[in-house]
């Protein structure tokens, strides 16, 4: 999936020659809200992880922008105690030092105009001193209310702006937006400032290994495309479940909630590589295009109180630790309808999935920590066996594993050793070798090298983003008229609505 | 979980594998690829931990193969191990007598079906390792000429020599690092190379490596020069505008210089056999930039009077250009600062040069001229 980058005419490159990384062009990045979580967690440790690997072009910066009275020495400190925490490589003194250099502390507020005349100063001096070339990407991992004044300021004090042979670009984080409304206007305020091929919208699902493998399994066998369809697929499953609560999120998740958290973006996205036709490349226009006719061609089930289904956890045992509700957490107002739980089905109009339900679930508090895809296939239309001999048989299954312990389950039926003709289902698996690494790239490290490189495959467009929006916004409409979610037990699968939503349709979940 | 065999065969090794594997309670079969690790008692223990290494990113069944004494009676030791360490499966193989030299017959039965096969040779390496008895049975050959005790760009050479798609040398994979960052060199600063100078230790088959993969890219004499080490040293190269350069003294860190540009540093550390291993196992398919700088180095073994294939012909250019590449690094701090000057005065000398030098390509005098004029500033 990656774009072959040419100097132009440098000798030493050849696309025979595979070994040769792409190291990012000269450059730095500069993060916003760099005290945050996900700045300390991945951002940073990626960084680290990218230099440690030589990815990193000679002279990179970084900067950290926020609302602290850091020195540089102050902000490098925090840096190096986040990469010595979280980074995936070892830690080596260096590559410590040689990133260090480059490191740089802007103070301010994101309404004050003398940080950012302050950060166009250290951008123009980094240039000059480390040679970044005036190529500078903007990581804005801030609450999205922030957005309009930091992109507002950027482009006052002309950062944004492409200076010749130079590229100015800007990452943003979801959620993009809280429904189509917002997510274009959200649109609107980027586009203005910043070119759509500037624009990179991350959605770290996409920069996962295992979900690159989704169009590798797909696309470069003979074995499973030509049963890929509504012939021989009975439905699909979408699951991503998270066995914490909401953490310290609370300020955030109220009024967000599941589906919009993890639907809209993730699991929509994993749908759409799922379900899409073969790209005619794996450039991003391609996969593009058949992303967006996928998302186009989703329809709403006719009863969205029949199949559809939303929850809230309650307390509970959740894997021998007794735990507190949704409601009882701190910051939750005890009247809140967030929905910690949501699974909906959607159908495809397409000949290749007419008739064949996706269904889709997300939930925080549930068993155990899984993403996984689940292809159920149809029954065999005909069993030359004794009905006894079958009873156990389930539907043949491909599962791909996203998260934890990454890799493919092909589940079919065997026979039982022994003299009676018995069969029942088996698991055939691959486990993918890249999850024993601990060294293998992260999903931030590959995401933040693309977005240096300028290669825009694994990003997101704001028209997948808003179609996605699309195909929410009535579904959340009309749970916001249906009053409180339904409570299930922490620990569980979720409520009892969803095995319900299933049961309609004579199915019921797989039990990842 | 261990097994220890002794006095054993290939058959018995093979149920020894699937008895562990069922033990272990997960009978499944992830693996990828057999690596054959063809060793000697002295070494096997770091080779063979390398290999437990990188199987945690291939997983893969591991034959190690230590030859012993070819006196006596014909026997086989076998060590299977399942788990600890490794994702995947590992064997070693003692074997002494007669079948000492028929170590294929042993590995043969044990290769996993269908999957790719690699042999490696941590330390001494057939001359033609294609067609070795086990060699001849993978499709990826990985020989180490930089572990050779004497003679080591004797065996690069021979290594060369005898290349066949699908060989490759560690002494190649080292490399990888310095390419990236020559080649993001010249992304950064993209200008026509006029020659280089790659500086390294005395005996340093990575170093003959280097200088012919920038000979065969670039199509300009390269010098190899020589310094204490450890490895190589530093590559520069000279364009019209000043000089590009990358030095490591010390084998850790490097310093980064291209015109117009502030000198950075850059983490350049030497890598860990396995992560060298860990490379090599992603693509096994032949390698085609390599034989080509196999090809390349070759050809500069095989015209000794001349400091490089493509340059001129007469012995008299070989002295020059080794002045001339002396001059190159005396005058190097001065180029950078310059500038303008040398630029001005390379479009000056084009004239005289050209019919001086009597070069029949453009390109060739372009080389000539930025060079001298470097060296005059």
């Amino acid at each position: 999936m990656t774009v072959v980058h040419e100097g132009p005419g440098n000798p030493l490159r050849d696309p025979q020659d595979r070994r040769l990384p792409q190291i990012a062009g000269p450059c730095g990045v500069v993060i916003f809200g760099v005290t945050g979580d996900l700045s300390r967690k991945k951002l940073m440790p990626a960084i680290y992880d990218l230099a440690n690997r030589g990815l990193l072009p000679p002279g990179f910066s970084l900067v950290g922008f926020a609302r602290r009275d850091w020195a540089h020495q102050d902000f490098a400190r925090v840096v190096h105690d986040a990469v010595k925490e979280y980074s995936r490589t070892p830690f080596r003194d260096e590559v410590w030092n040689q990133l260090a250099e480059g490191f740089r502390f802007v103070p301010g507020d994101f309404a004050d105009d003398v940080a950012f005349g302050q950060l166009r100063q250290t951008i123009e001096d980094l240039d000059r001193e480390r040679g970044t070339g005036g190529n500078h990407a903007f990581y804005l991992s801030i609450p999205p209310k922030y957005f309009p004044d930091v992109i507002g300021q950027l482009k006052e004090h002309g950062l944004a702006e492409n200076q010749a042979g130079a590229w100015r670009r800007v990452v943003i984080e979801k959620p993009f937006g809280h429904d189509l409304k917002s997510a274009e206007e959200l649109n609107s305020i980027v586009s203005d400032v910043f070119p759509p091929e500037s624009v990179f919208r991350i959605d770290h699902y996409l920069g996962k290994e295992t979900v690159q493998n989704i169009l590798a399994v797909r696309f470069a066998n003979q074995l499973f495309e030509p049963i890929w369809n509504a012939n021989y697929v009975d439905h699909v499953q979408i699951t991503m479940a998270e066995d914490i609560g909401i953490g310290g999120r609370a300020g955030y998740y109220d009024g967000i909630g599941a589906a919009r958290d993890v639907i809209q973006n993730h699991l929509m996205q994993l749908m759409a590589l799922i379900a899409m036709e073969e790209p005619i490349s794996f450039d991003a226009d391609s996969l593009r295009t058949e992303k967006k006719k996928v998302l186009r061609s989703v329809r709403h089930p006719a009863r969205l109180d029949l199949h559809t289904s939303r929850g809230q956890y309650a307390e509970g045992w959740a894997g021998g630790v007794h735990v507190g509700g949704f409601l009882e957490e701190d910051d939750i107002p005890s009247d809140s309808t967030t929905e910690t739980f949501a699974a909906i089905k959607l159908q495809i109009d397409m000949r290749r999935w007419a008739g064949v339900p996706f269904y889709l679930r997300h939930g925080k508090r549930l068993g155990r920590r899984v993403t996984e895809v689940a292809v159920i296939f149809k029954r065999a239309p005909h069993l030359p066996f004794a009905k006894t001999a079958t009873e156990e048989l389930g539907h043949n299954a491909l599962v791909i594993r996203i998260q934890p312990d990454e890799g493919v389950t092909v589940r079919f039926g065997s026979k039982v050793p022994g003299t009676a003709l018995e069969i029942r289902d088996v698991n055939m698996d691959f486990a993918y070798g890249g999850a024993f690494v601990e060294s293998s790239p992260e999903a931030y490290e590959r995401l933040i090298l693309d977005v240096l490189l300028g290669d825009p495959p694994l990003f997101p467009q704001h028209e997948e983003v808003e179609l996605s929006w699309e195909i929410l916004d009535p579904i959340i409409e009309f749970w916001a008229s249906e009053g409180r979610p339904d409570p299930y037990e922490s620990g569980t699968w979720g409520p009892q609505s969803a095995v319900d939503m299933l049961a309609r349709d004579g199915r019921f979940w797989r039990r990842p | 979980m261990n097994i220890d065999l002794t006095g054993t065969n290939a058959s018995k090794i093979a149920n020894a594998l699937i008895m562990a594997r069922r033990q272990a309670g997960s009978p499944a079969m992830g693996m990828v690829l057999t690596l054959v690790v063809v060793m000697d008692e002295g070494g096997h223990y770091d080779a063979f931990k390398a290999a437990r290494t990188v199987s945690r990113e291939h997983p893969s069944r591991i034959l190690g193969v230590i030859r012993r004494s070819s006196r006596g009676a014909a026997n086989l030791d076998a060590e299977v191990r399942i788990g600890d360490g490794g994702s995947g499966e590992s064997v070693l193989l003692r074997m002494s007598g007669d079948l000492a030299g028929h170590a294929e017959s042993v590995v043969l039965p044990l290769l996993l079906p269908d999957s790719p096969v690699v042999a490696w040779w941590p330390s001494k390496a057939p001359d033609d390792s294609a067609a070795d008895p086990i060699g001849s049975l993978a499709q990826r050959r990985i020989t180490d000429t930089a572990s050779v005790g004497r003679g080591r760009s004797a065996a690069m050479l021979t290594q060369a020599r005898n290349y066949k798609p699908g060989n490759t040398d560690l002494s190649w994979t080292r490399l990888t690092t310095w390419r990236a960052l020559l080649a993001a060199a010249l992304d950064q600063y993209p200008a026509r190379v006029s020659s280089g100078v790659v500086t390294a230790e005395r005996l340093n088959p990575s170093a003959d490596l280097l200088a012919a993969w920038l000979t065969d890219r670039l199509h300009v004499p390269i010098e190899r020069s020589v310094s204490k080490g450890p490895g190589i040293t530093s590559v520069a190269l000279a364009t019209g505008g000043g000089e590009i350069e990358v030095s490591r003294p010390d084998g850790v860190l490097a310093d980064f210089a291209i015109p117009n540009a502030p000198t950075r540093p850059v983490a350049l550390k030497r890598r860990e056999t396995s992560e060298l291993l860990a490379e090599e196992l992603r693509r096994l398919d032949p390698d085609d930039v390599y034989a080509h700088t196999v090809k390349s180095l070759c050809r500069i073994a095989d015209q000794p009077s001349v400091s490089n294939g493509s340059a001129s012909s007469s012995s008299q250019g070989t002295k020059s250009e080794a002045k001339r590449g002396d001059k190159l690094k005396s005058g190097r701090k001065k180029s950078a600062g310059k500038k303008s000057t040398a630029k001005k005065s390379a479009g000056k000398k084009s004239t005289a040069k050209k019919s001086a030098g009597k070069k029949s390509t453009a390109k060739r005098s372009t080389a000539t001229r930025a060079a001298s004029s470097a060296a005059g500033s």
